[in-house]
């Protein structure tokens, strides 16, 4: 990997940069589109996981139901077990066309959908995925996701306003309030991971997990661990927490009105922050990139040429970590019914926030005391 | 009030979710009901109700007498017919539609019939392009009967025991 950026850094970024920009901008130029390249090749596998999520969801759910799922569409007369769905999803939904209903407020109405994804890819800025690739390494990481995570309500609520019409109203209100009730205690939660970690750079959070399977934050955390996931499966408005969308109660929710690319641009959003919570579960808890083998084998297997590519710390164990986060979205939604309302704002105020507000005052108890073997 | 406390640790450690996540963990890896429907199909029924069709005995002759039996039961009024005699002196139907818009596919045209003329095949996988495609005249039902008489005899064979 590092090895093709470097070729197409030399080859291609170096002498575009030379002819498109000024002798006095050149080293603007080129960071500038360093930094684009850096940035698509973190946001393709994104969206083509986000895609191929869909597809994963639908399978999942499927087999759990005793059905087999999508398996007609492939790729050049083959079936290929339906892995080419996604793909007729996505131009069967771009050629459609979008409707802006008549009374709607068409600014906001199409603005919307992009205020619910940008964020949730924006956020990818300071995932790191190795100790060394990293987009953007600030040390405000954890209070930069945080922001980003609770701005995506805004999409929500501005497309439910924009509407007109009573169950997107409907669908917003819900989930305003139920991300608002949710925020608090994932903030708490993350308030948790700094306190243990020091650090709000995520590099360094993972870091600190560094040793064993048993340093991993998620022992000395687990609650915070629970209640983070839980919340972040609220926070995204996927079942059991679905109120905000509750088919059964208010058509879809907030994006009742939307169709075509609008429609899956929320769809997309949904799902990129389904990845995204995943992905910051996996950092935060589980470890980042740290290889579950470390302080089993001895060290200089885990860094040897060969086999420490394959068991020593990298991005696919953060991959793989990921994964086992985003199963457990799908396994959730295909096991428990709605929540009712006032459950869940129950759930959110007076269970998880006062679980979280007594296990930090534990957590912190447990760094000034140096208790080891997380923080000696 | 013990009950109450073990409720209260068992719903904090959300042992009843767990149980359900565990069960819907094992049905993933049961085997799937899914019939995949053009290549397999479900096995059907002798007394299936499909697609109706009209009847003739085997000399030719077609069975039904015009009594109206069936267009007086339908419930959905599909059935209209109209009569007149024969040449030869016997009565005969000069129309006989099934709006197949209208139709319910109860059976009850099938049961009232007398002299077995009109009957509902197993025939399910039929469409209409245009509109009117799915009002069978008198000529597409007696077509369909001759196509799917052998199919039709058997079925009757078979529920003449129960009649």
């Amino acid at each position: 990997m590092e090895a093709i950026y470097q070729f197409i850094n030399q080859q291609l970024l170096m002498p575009m940069s030379a002819m498109m920009f000024p002798a006095d901008l050149q080293a603007e130029g080129l960071y500038l589109m360093q930094t684009s390249l850096k940035v698509m090749a973190i946001l393709s596998p994104v969206l083509f996981t986000v895609a191929y999520f869909t597809y994963a969801e639908r399978k999942i759910i499927g087999f759990i139901q005793g059905r087999i799922g999508p398996n007609r569409v492939g790729f050049f007369g083959f079936k290929l077990w339906g892995l080419g769905q996604p793909i007729a999803d996505a131009v069967k939904l771009i050629v459609k066309e979008i409707v802006i209903p008549s009374g709607a407020n068409k600014t906001l109405f199409v603005i919307a959908p992009i205020v619910s994804l940008a964020p949730s890819l924006a956020a990818w800025a300071v995932v790191p995925f190795d100790d060394t690739k990293v987009l953007a390494d600030i040390n405000a990481g954890l209070l930069y996701i945080l922001a980003l995570t609770s701005l995506a309500v805004y999409g929500v609520i501005i497309a439910g306003w924009a509407s007109n019409s009573k169950y997107a109203f409907l669908g917003a209100i819900r989930s305003a309030a139920q991300i608002v009730a949710y925020e608090i205690a994932m903030g708490f939660a993350l308030v948790g991971v700094l306190v243990a970690a020091g650090s709000l750079n995520l590099g360094d959070i993972v870091m600190a997990q560094s040793g064993s399977v048993f340093h991993w934050f998620w022992l000395p955390l687990l609650p915070l661990f629970l209640i983070y996931f839980i919340s972040g499966v609220a926070e995204t408005n996927r079942a059991p927490f679905d109120v905000a969308e509750g088919e059964s109660e208010i058509v879809a929710g907030f994006h009742v009105e939307y169709g075509g690319m609008a429609f899956s641009v929320f769809f997309m959003a949904e799902y990129a922050n389904m990845v995204l919570i995943s992905v910051l579960s996996a950092i935060m808890f589980l470890g980042g990139w740290l290889s579950p083998l470390q302080g089993i084998l001895p060290e200089s297997v885990l860094s040897s040429e060969v086999i420490g590519s394959l068991i020593g710390p990298g991005l696919h164990w953060l991959l793989i970590k990921t994964s086992i986060f985003m199963f457990f979205f799908l396994w959730l939604r295909a096991t428990f019914p709605r929540y009712r309302y006032d459950q869940i704002m129950r759930l959110g105020w007076k269970v998880f926030i006062p679980i979280t507000i007594v296990w930090l005052v534990v957590v912190s108890a447990l760094v000034v005391a140096g208790v080891p073997p997380w923080f000696d | 009030m013990i009950q109450k406390v073990k409720n209260y640790i068992s719903s904090l450690f959300l042992w009843e979710l767990i149980k359900g996540l565990n069960l819907t963990f094992r049905y993933m890896f049961k085997r799937k009901v899914t019939v995949q429907y053009p290549e397999e199909k479900t096995p059907q029924s002798h007394r299936f109700r499909g697609l109706h069709a009209l009847r003739r005995y085997p000399n030719g002759e077609e069975r039904c007498i015009a009594c109206k039996l069936c267009e007086a039961v339908c419930p959905a009024v599909a059935i209209t017919i109209e009569s007149e005699p024969r040449d030869d002196g016997s009565r005969r139907t000069t129309r006989y539609d099934i709006d197949l818009t209208k139709c319910i596919f109860c059976g009850f045209c099938e049961e009232s019939c007398p002299v077995d003329s009109i009957v509902e095949t197993r025939i399910f996988e039929y469409h209409g392009e245009k509109r009117g495609d799915l009002l069978m005249t008198k000529s597409r039902l007696l077509e369909i009967g001759e196509l799917a008489e052998k199919q039709i005899a058997e079925d009757r064979a078979l529920d003449a025991l129960y009649r």
